[in-house]
């Protein structure tokens, strides 16, 4: 249902050398699927998200590739082509609910505005889908009449979600929704999440620091390093046999919940500058298993087993 | 580690600290932090863990006294923190007892080179220093805190947000302190580099016998760092005793929760999470809990994993006027009727032989030998 082909975006820096924040990545996502996409800070992974919503601000720009969504491609279109697509079949839940509920507005007063602006004109239309998504996700509907600084940080999330499901889309693209709410609150919204998906068939993809956090909610897992896919696969087949070492590294830098204690060391150093590429394996300074052959070329994602890496040693 | 309890440090009884909020004319009190009695040894990292709001960052304020508290106390080495009186007793406290906060990125001034901090705070705190032994020991707690030398001269934004967390601990490590208060130090940094930080505590403990404060929602990364756990809810503690015992056996309905909760991948997939049905619809597991192994075999509460109380609440707790009675009911699968009534004490575990203490009717009934 979306492709994802060749992928680029450059942010240009006025010093030469544009900063390679996505390089070359594709991906599909089916009907019905939940795509994570994890990394570091850094990594390039919102812009991604971005650049796949057209949501890029200026300077980024995408460079190369195509973004086919049910058979369009969205990187050739129109602001107003655009603006037909996005929330009805594709929408977003943005990291911040915080930042991204406008604050001197109600909660039902927002969901009217984006109904509005897909011609949906009769108020009673309106009050009834509103009160339909919100209960969808678990709120109770006096809480449209409620400004967003009166609802709790999960509250907000959810009024989030259920304004990203007012048009019932085909692809919800999610970036780090759940990173300010606590572990029971982030559990109870991905478990609601998941349901959401199970009973109205969207696909989602799920952008996100916290790798555990994924584990068990997600289908497929898409690694990414500075800039590229690292490791693509099964997330069961991820978490059980990591190929790439930056994928085990994450793993690893997981202290256990249960179990016996052992000493962690995290990945030592820092991810590279996507400014200056050299011509070797990005991870090289980092890598704990690196051969000869890493800092001569840069590695080509390869299937291993059902999953896609890029290492040259694993 | 320190198995049994070592020599307070720092205790606090019945500390309370209420904020008026509200009009003139709707006056109400929100109850941030309510009766907590704690205490931390020396040479020991503490973990006070609870939802936000739970009131973890209020008993951080009381502590380095940017809160005075609305009533309790707190002892610091045997003296009250009541009696400081002069500036010159305030300042030998707080570089005792410095904090390091949770932002990385909005808690070192970006127009000054990161010595700025480390060489103000050795210049307020230690005036018998010159100019170059300051230099030279900023250079050293850098080092202590795995920072180069050369990084002293390094402006914020030429920093990682790790390197700059230890830019916070090498601050609050300058004034040579005894307790770390330390508020959130890891949640802003990638997974990658938390770790990092986390042994460091772990070091600052064993080789420079700085007790730390660790105030996190995260209880594995509380689990890797601390001998002890505190959870707080709503403004009380909840639970409290060793740490490896609590995850182990959490007696509080509220600990089960939390510990049931923590994402853990290495865990088999979950049944427990979620079902599909032939109707394509979304019913809670009834697959086992994942309560962890409880020492005593008993098996995990029901409908504990997911917080569902009588009316499936999982909404926060009242922390305004709240009324008598335990304020973990609405959310309790377990609650009785005294619990609606009376405010469950922490009270400690007869019998055990680590110092353990819950706040819970029901754990207390249960656990007691009949």
């Amino acid at each position: 249902m979306l492709e994802v082909s060749g992928l680029s975006v450059h942010y240009p820096t006025g010093r030469g050398s544009p900063v390679v924040a996505v390089d070359d990545v594709s991906f599909t996502v089916g009907r019905g699927e939940f795509l994570a996409i994890v990394g570091e800070s850094g990594c390039g992974k919102s812009t991604l998200l971005f650049a796949i919503a057209r949501l890029l601000s200026d300077p980024a720009r995408i460079t190369a590739g195509t973004v086919t969504f049910r058979g369009d491609n969205l990187v050739a279109m129109t602001d107003r082509q655009l603006s037909a697509v996005r929330w009805e079949h594709l929408s977003v839940v943005m990291q911040s609910a915080m930042n991204a509920l406008n604050p001197v507005k109600s909660v039902g007063a927002q969901f009217a505005d984006a109904l509005r602006a897909h011609g949906t004109r009769s108020r009673k239309v309106i009050a009834a889908r509103s009160a339909d998504v919100i209960k969808l996700v678990g709120v109770d509907p006096v809480h449209l009449n409620s400004y967003p600084h009166q609802l709790s940080g999960g509250m907000r999330q959810r009024a989030m979600i259920a304004m990203a499901l007012l048009f019932t889309p085909d692809l919800v693209i999610m970036d780090e929704p759940t990173s300010a709410l606590d572990v029971v609150a982030q559990r109870s919204l991905m478990t609601q999440i998941k349901q959401l998906q199970a009973e109205l068939g969207f696909a989602i993809v799920f952008v996100t620091h916290d790798m555990s956090l994924v584990s068990h909610f997600s289908d497929r897992l898409l690694v990414m390093y500075a800039g590229q896919v690292a490791e693509l696969g099964a997330t069961r087949h991820v978490f059980d046999q990591p190929l790439h070492p930056y994928s085990r590294g994450l793993l690893e830098a997981f202290p256990a919940i249960r179990g016996p204690k052992v000493p962690l060391t995290g990945i030592p150093g820092a991810p590279p500058s996507l400014s200056t590429i050299p011509n070797e394996c990005r991870f090289l300074p980092r890598c704990p298993q690196s051969v000869a052959e890493c800092a001569t070329r840069v590695p080509e994602l390869i299937e291993k087993d059902g999953t896609l890496v890029r290492c040259l040693n694993c | 580690m320190p198995e049994l309890l070592a020599a307070t440090l720092l205790k606090t009884e019945g500390l309370t600290r209420h904020f008026k909020i509200g009009g003139a004319l709707s006056r109400q009190t929100l109850h941030a932090v309510d009766d907590v009695s704690i205490t931390i040894g020396e040479r020991e990292i503490v973990a006070l863990a609870g939802e936000s709001g739970s009131g973890k960052s209020t008993v951080a304020r009381l502590l380095a006294r940017v809160y005075r508290p609305t009533s309790g106390s707190v002892t610091f080495a045997g003296e009250p923190l009541a009696r400081i009186r002069s500036r010159r007793d305030g300042l030998r406290y707080s570089g005792q007892v410095p904090m390091v906060f949770q932002d990385p990125f909005s808690s070192i001034n970006p127009v000054f080179r990161v010595s700025h901090g480390v060489l103000r705070a050795l210049k307020l705190h230690r005036p018998e220093l010159s100019a170059a032994q300051r230099r030279a020991e900023a250079a050293r707690v850098f080092e202590v805190v795995g920072l180069t030398a050369d990084k002293l001269d390094a402006y914020p934004h030429e920093l990682s947000g790790g390197q700059r967390q230890r830019v916070g601990f090498a601050q609050a490590l300058a004034t040579r302190p005894k307790l770390i208060l330390a508020d959130e130090p890891v949640s802003m940094l990638d997974v990658s580099v938390r770790i990092g930080l986390l042994n460091l505590m772990a070091k600052l403990r064993d080789e420079e016998g700085v007790s730390i404060l660790y105030i996190t929602h995260d209880i594995a990364s509380a689990r890797y760092v601390a001998d002890r756990l505190i959870v707080m809810y709503a403004g009380q503690v909840a639970e409290s005793g060793p740490i490896e015992d609590v995850l182990a056996d959490p007696r509080h309905p509220y600990t089960q929760l939390l510990v049931s909760n923590v994402p853990d991948p290495k865990a088999p997939p979950p049944q427990a999470d979620y079902e599909l049905t032939g109707a394509g619809r979304v019913v809670p597991g009834s697959g086992p809990g994942q309560g962890g192994e409880r020492g005593d075999g008993v098996p995990p509460l029901p409908g504990v994993e997911r917080g569902l109380g009588p009316q499936g609440n999982t909404e926060p707790p009242k922390v305004i006027d709240p009324a008598p009675g335990c304020r973990f009911r609405p959310r309790c699968p377990l609650a009785i009727d005294v619990c609606a009534t009376v405010t469950p004490p922490l009270l400690p575990f007869p019998g055990t032989q680590t110092a353990r203490e819950a706040a819970c009717h029901v754990a207390h009934a249960v656990k007691e030998p009949t």
